[in-house]
């Protein structure tokens, strides 16, 4: 079965790049423009692995994971947040809300993969 | 462009650009904070997917704006007008790097163009930063490359919260195996007892020995996630000979484990072995005190180390088991004999073909198997082989072959004679069956019941059988034996194409696995290995209008014993009782018992002189607490329901046998 990643990036780019980098590598992506939509979508479905940028219009990353994690569907589901925020405090207030970790952006294709394939095998 | 992810990036950012400058343009009005927030959202994007898609340059000139615009947010930085006309100009400037379509020698141009560096020290002088943009990582897991192969010792225990949060221990783990090879040992001294435990959150910790041509950096990299759990890295020097005192006497260690190979066997008094076998047994009765024990007192330190010893003791015991294992060739080998000397006997041709010699059983059980393999050997040449003469007739190969054979399958050996004769007569051995009383005139017994006679007492010495075709000879000294070593027979057979026995044996005598059962207060004790389901007894359905007690189990009918009555239990109590059924040969067996209370490992005791006649027990073992409890001889068992059975059937011929 193939494991299904959301990614949630006010960038298309970005959410077109994660999907250009993971689908190749048998991965499903969802993609979501702002933490609300992501929020939703976790309602609806679990998935296996979710990236999250931090900046967001409507709903930011912090609210995301938090609601995330609030849902049933979000306990235990590693989230990393894809982000150019490189200050510890974001770092610690993320991992505070419930992240798994981080990447940072602009991120290497091939480590994208070595970092999914770290949180879900 | 061919590249779709970076014409999407263009696209994007062309759509920024153009958002951006009325966004700048509202700015000079008013301060808006969700407006500045905008800004500095779209440069974040920009800077953020600009390197990722080739466009350096472009990412590298906007985190000057994009600090900038930070600043404003954090309410650090005014806006006026000189302000919006210096990030107008820098919006302009982003729009020449898109449109020169990533990084190329103009981009580099560019970003040294005069004006482009005016811009940029114009923002710098606002931010007060004089820092190039932060280095991505990459450098730093290639420090340290080409590194020498070393020991580390890595401590590492996930936070409370980890595993709430998704992370993966065991994945982690998993990635240190791919930087050398690992051994690791789980640690759960901070496991608190049941009743304190939260569910979700993470106890176990665990130390990691990793030697590989690795570095401490590329360690810390699997755990980048894990950065606020507990990680400590030590480093050794490389297990080079005569290093370190302590390195060296592991080396010493390894190696006497590998001369261990090659050294020649030496002799040991069987007595001594079964000396050692006997304080094992005694050692694996304290460990189950000790955990009776450790179970009541709930501290986890108890626990931890109760684990490591049981743990230990499942170790040692398969050891000194492997201590009394010999192949099974060695008996096998005295059977060339035997069939050279036979065929020769009776004039038959036949070939002995032995497989999986390299099966490895208990001494014992090797010891006592010799003599029955001989009588089912005598048997397949000279009943089941036919002649010479007969088998041209019956267009068979003139030499007959028997093939033994064995092999191992999980706790059984599992070992088979097959002969290519003529098979079992199933209808004379139905006529000496009812002949015999021990079978209805008018049953109608499957064929594998009927195959089961041939181990019935009484006959092997029918003469008049054997000559007209079947087998026979010592068949019930076979099964007894067989029995008594609780393994159990399989018997195939195909009229014209041969026949085939099948011996399950346990692999070992001493030590097996039991399944506790209760029946009053008292504990008994069924193998493990005999044991094929568990069920509620209130969930099935008894069925005696045929006359025979039966259970029926999903489609079928099984016979069944009531265990209360067969030991002369008062009445049970137990509103909720349950049947373990059990099996040998075919036949399976209901036991109903008042409850199941678990598996442990049982030490076979032999019971004394005294109670040794006593039928249905295989012996005694020591329970945790020190109780004694019976071990319930099964094969005996399902013979003692078969007689039963045969007792409700005819019930003029036979007085009732009951169970007592």
């Amino acid at each position: 079965m193939s494991k299904t990643v959301l990614t949630v990036d006010d960038s298309d780019s970005i959410l077109k790049s994660i999907a250009f980098t993971l689908e190749p590598e048998g991965y499903t992506v969802v993609t979501a423009e702002n933490g609300q939509v992501g929020h939703q979508k976790v309602q609806g479905q679990r998935f296996d692995l979710i990236i999250t940028d931090l900046n967001m219009p409507v709903m930011n990353g912090f609210e995301f994971i938090r609601a995330t994690r609030g849902e049933a569907n979000g306990q235990g589901v590693p989230i990393v947040m894809l982000t150019t925020e490189s200050k510890p405090e974001a770092k610690a207030e993320g991992k505070a809300a419930g992240a798994t970790g981080w990447l940072n952006k602009p991120f290497d294709p091939a480590k994208l993969i070595g970092v999914v394939q770290k949180l879900i095998r | 462009m061919t590249n779709p992810a970076i014409e999407a990036f263009v696209q994007e950012a062309n759509d920024i650009l153009e958002t951006l400058e009325d966004q700048l343009l509202e700015l000079e009005g008013s301060s808006d904070p969700a407006q500045v927030d905008a800004v500095f959202r779209a440069l974040h994007t920009i800077k953020g997917s600009g390197s990722m898609f080739g466009f350096t340059r472009l990412s590298q000139f906007t985190h000057h704006f994009e600090t900038a615009f930070d600043l404003i947010r954090e309410g650090k930085l005014a806006i006026d007008g000189k302000l919006i006309d210096l990030s107008l100009k820098a919006r302009d400037t982003m729009r020449r790097f898109v449109d020169l379509g990533g990084d190329n020698a103009e981009a580099d141009q560019l970003s040294e163009a005069a004006e482009v560096k005016n811009l940029v020290a114009a923002l710098q002088s606002l931010t007060n930063v004089t820092s190039a943009p932060e280095t991505t990582e990459e450098g730093a897991s290639q420090a340290g490359a080409a590194s020498e192969i070393a020991v580390f010792d890595i401590w590492f225990k996930p936070a409370a919260d980890d595993l709430r949060n998704g992370l993966r221990p065991d994945l982690l783990l998993g990635e240190l195996e791919d930087l050398g090879d690992v051994t690791h040992r789980l640690d759960l001294t901070a496991v608190p007892s049941l009743e304190k435990l939260e569910p979700l959150q993470c106890y176990a910790a665990w130390a990691v020995t990793l030697t590989g041509a690795t570095t401490e950096e590329a360690i810390k990299d699997v755990f980048i996630f894990a950065d606020d759990s507990e990680l400590e890295i030590t480093k050794h020097e490389p297990p080079v000979a005569a290093s370190e005192p302590e390195l060296t006497t592991k080396t010493v260690a390894a190696d006497k484990g590998k001369s261990n190979k090659t050294t020649a066997p030496i002799r040991v008094d069987s007595g001594r072995l079964d000396e050692v076998m006997d304080r094992l047994g005694e050692l694996v009765i304290a460990q189950a005190r000790l955990n009776q024990v450790t179970t009541r007192l709930a501290d986890p330190m108890l626990e931890a180390v109760t684990e490591d010893i049981e743990r230990l003791l499942t170790g040692l015991r398969d050891t000194t088991l492997s201590i009394r294992m010999m192949p099974i060739e060695t008996v096998f080998g005295k059977f060339r004999r035997v069939v050279r000397d036979l065929s020769a006997e009776l004039n038959k041709d036949i070939k002995l073909v032995t497989k999986g010699g390299e099966t490895e059983i208990d001494k014992n059980v090797i010891d006592k198997l010799s003599e029955p393999l001989v009588h089912m050997i005598r048997n397949a040449i000279d009943h089941g082989v036919e002649t010479r003469e007969g088998r041209i007739e019956a267009n068979k190969p003139e030499h007959g072959t028997v093939i033994l054979s064995a092999n191992q399958e999980g706790g059984e050996v599992l070992i088979s004679l097959e002969d290519d004769g003529r098979g079992l007569n199933t209808e004379a051995i139905r006529a000496r069956a009812i002949e015999r009383g021990l079978l209805d005139a008018n049953a109608t017994p499957t064929e594998q019941e009927l195959h089961q006679f041939i181990f019935a007492p009484g006959f092997s010495t029918a003469k008049e059988l054997t000559s007209i075709s079947g087998r026979g000879v010592g068949m019930d000294a076979v099964k007894t034996t067989v029995d008594s070593l609780r393994g159990n027979f399989k018997v195939h057979s195909q009229p014209g194409q041969g026949t085939k026995v099948t011996l399950h044996l346990p692999v070992s005598l001493a030590i097996i696995d039991g399944m506790l059962v209760r029946l009053g207060s008292d504990v008994f004790v069924i193998p493990l290995s005999a044991v094929q389901e568990c069920v509620e007894l209130d969930t099935l359905e008894t069925n005696r209008e045929s006359g025979r007690s039966m259970l029926r189990i999903r489609e079928t009918l099984v016979p069944f014993l009531d265990l209360v009555d067969v030991f002369n239990y008062p009445e049970s109590k137990d509103t909720r009782r349950r049947v373990v059924i059990v099996r040998a040969g075919n036949a399976p067996l209901g036991l109903i018992v008042d409850d199941i209370l678990g598996q442990n490992q049982t030490v076979i005791k032999a019971l004394s002189v005294y109670h040794r006649d006593v039928e249905g027990f295989a012996g005694a073992t020591i329970l945790g607490d020190g109780t004694v409890a019976l071990i319930i001889d099964t094969a005996i068992m399902i013979r003692r329901a078969l007689q039963q059975a045969k007792a409700q059937e005819a019930p003029s011929k036979y007085v009732a046998a009951g169970g007592h």
